[in-house]
């Protein structure tokens, strides 16, 4: 057998044996970008929106920072996230550097902007059309910018697995806040990198594995529900 | 706060140097249905916007209340030619206009439900309101505003782009919230529908009001000469070829 089918099988057969290791890095990279995306929609939707409904001074500059933001290098908001929360920096009392809940930071301010920006963009295009009508009825701006979000929900799908995607994906931010640490800050991604320069090419695949079924996964589900909602709501 | 007589001066709106508007005088009194008729570009939902306050004016004055007063925060609505259908039932889109003015959850309900009875959509209140046909998305429209029980409602070509049986089941509520003590001010160009639902006609062309008249006055004996070419179909035609 050639070393390429033996380390393919070796990484099934840690898959099929469900090896504890592998468990602790899916459930543990879940956990992190689970909670990274719960905070980036609570932050990232409402922001797009406000900006898509607001009238204020520099209202397009915002945008195009949001926009450019999308593309903010990993390893740069890691740093960053590393100097705020090193012994030295602002919140450096907090003792969370080389934590999950570090890792959990650097990745919500990764995919804010991203979240941000497709709200923006959809809601932007919705608020176009329905202006005039929310206007007449008097809704406050928060009241319009409530409803907007609610009736772009199906849409906003797509902002909220961009945001996981990135997240789950992301290895710059979370090897250096949380340091990659075996069995406490150990996600899919630092995991792969680690294993792959130690030759470990196993482990490397078995969770590269699992990392594009839960993407593929939950990019199916999305789809689905969003068919389902087209058909009820139109 | 009082809204009538509305009294309308010199209203003027000129985006880019353009006359949208070019001196709008117009008085409303209390009831009744007025239509406004007019080619293409006459500038009337514009003016429609204009007293809803969507539009700011670019020069003249509206008074409300015949005392000079300022537009009233409620009272006035409008309903726009491709009504706003949010991704909801329709009982939560008839309501919609009840949330701004603090009416609590259970009482919208119990308004919702008796007003999509009145405009016959009791049986659809909880399908999605995107599911509606154009004539009845557009009696939805109608009832949401109703529902706000306002004193001036603006219409701006409502049944537009529907078959007759739609259109008539849309004027048959116009009439009921006309009898329900709204004013209605409403844009058509279906001069049938004029003669069947208006009290009187304000004629709009180049933006201005060239004539308002009671309904039967104005087809038998247009004042303005844009007026009676409009009647005859051909003033579009004329200014067409003028304007070239």
């Amino acid at each position: 057998m050639s070393a390429f089918a033996a380390t393919f099988s070796d990484a099934l057969s840690l898959l099929a044996h469900f090896d504890h290791s592998v468990l602790e890095i899916v459930a543990l990279s879940l956990q992190v970008s689970g909670a990274a995306v719960v905070l980036g929609t609570l932050i990232g939707l409402p922001l797009g929106a406000c900006i898509a409904v607001g009238r204020f001074p520099g209202k397009t500059t915002l945008s195009v920072l949001i926009n450019g933001m999308m593309g903010l290098p990993s390893v740069v908001v890691g740093v960053v996230v590393y100097l705020i929360l090193s012994r030295s920096g602002p919140f450096g009392a907090l003792g969370m550097l080389y934590s999950p809940a570090a890792m959990v930071v650097a990745q919500t301010l990764l995919v804010v902007p991203l979240m941000a920006a497709i709200t923006r963009q959809v809601v932007e295009d919705v608020w176009a059309r329905y202006a005039e009508e929310l206007q007449v009825m008097r809704f406050s701006w928060w009241d319009s910018v409530t409803t907007l979000l609610h009736d772009c929900r199906h849409s906003l799908v797509v902002a909220v697995l961009a945001g996981l995607g990135r997240a789950m994906s992301e290895v710059g931010a979370v090897m250096i806040v949380g340091g990659n640490i075996d069995g406490a800050t150990r996600v899919m991604t630092t995991a792969i990198a680690l294993e792959t320069s130690k030759g470990d090419l196993a482990l490397a695949i078995a969770l590269g594995m699992v990392l594009i079924v839960i993407i593929l996964a939950l990019n199916a589900l999305a789809y689905v529900l969003r068919q389902w909602a087209m058909r009820r709501f139109g | 706060m009082p809204i009538f007589p509305l009294s309308i001066h010199d209203l003027r709106f000129a985006p880019d140097g353009r006359e949208v508007l070019a001196g709008v005088d117009l008085e409303l009194g209390e009831e009744g249905i007025t239509l406004v008729l007019g080619p293409n570009g006459a500038g009337k939902s514009v003016l429609l916007r204009t007293i809803c306050g969507l539009i700011e004016p670019s020069a003249g004055r509206m008074a409300w209340g015949g005392a000079g007063g300022a537009r009233p925060e409620q009272g006035v609505m409008m309903v726009f030619q491709r009504p706003m259908m949010l991704r909801m039932s329709v009982l939560d889109n008839v309501v919609l206009g009840l949330k701004p003015l603090g009416v609590a959850g259970a009482e919208q309900r119990r308004r919702g439900v008796e007003m999509l009875e009145r405009v016959g959509l009791a049986d659809r209140a909880g399908d999605s309101a995107r599911q509606l046909s154009g004539g009845e998305q557009q009696r939805l429209a109608l009832a949401r505003a109703w529902l706000t029980k306002p004193r001036l409602l603006l219409l701006d070509e409502p049944t537009a782009s529907l078959d007759p049986s739609a259109s008539a089941a849309v004027e048959r509520i116009i009439r009921e919230i006309r009898t329900d003590g709204t004013r209605i001010l409403m844009v058509t160009h279906n001069l049938g529908q004029a003669t069947r639902l208006g009290d009187d006609i304000v004629f709009m062309a180049g933006g201005r009001v060239c004539e308002h008249t009671p309904v039967r006055a104005f087809f038998a004996r247009p004042r303005s000469e844009e007026a009676r070419l409009f009647i005859q179909g051909e003033l579009p035609w004329r200014m067409r070829f003028q304007g070239a």
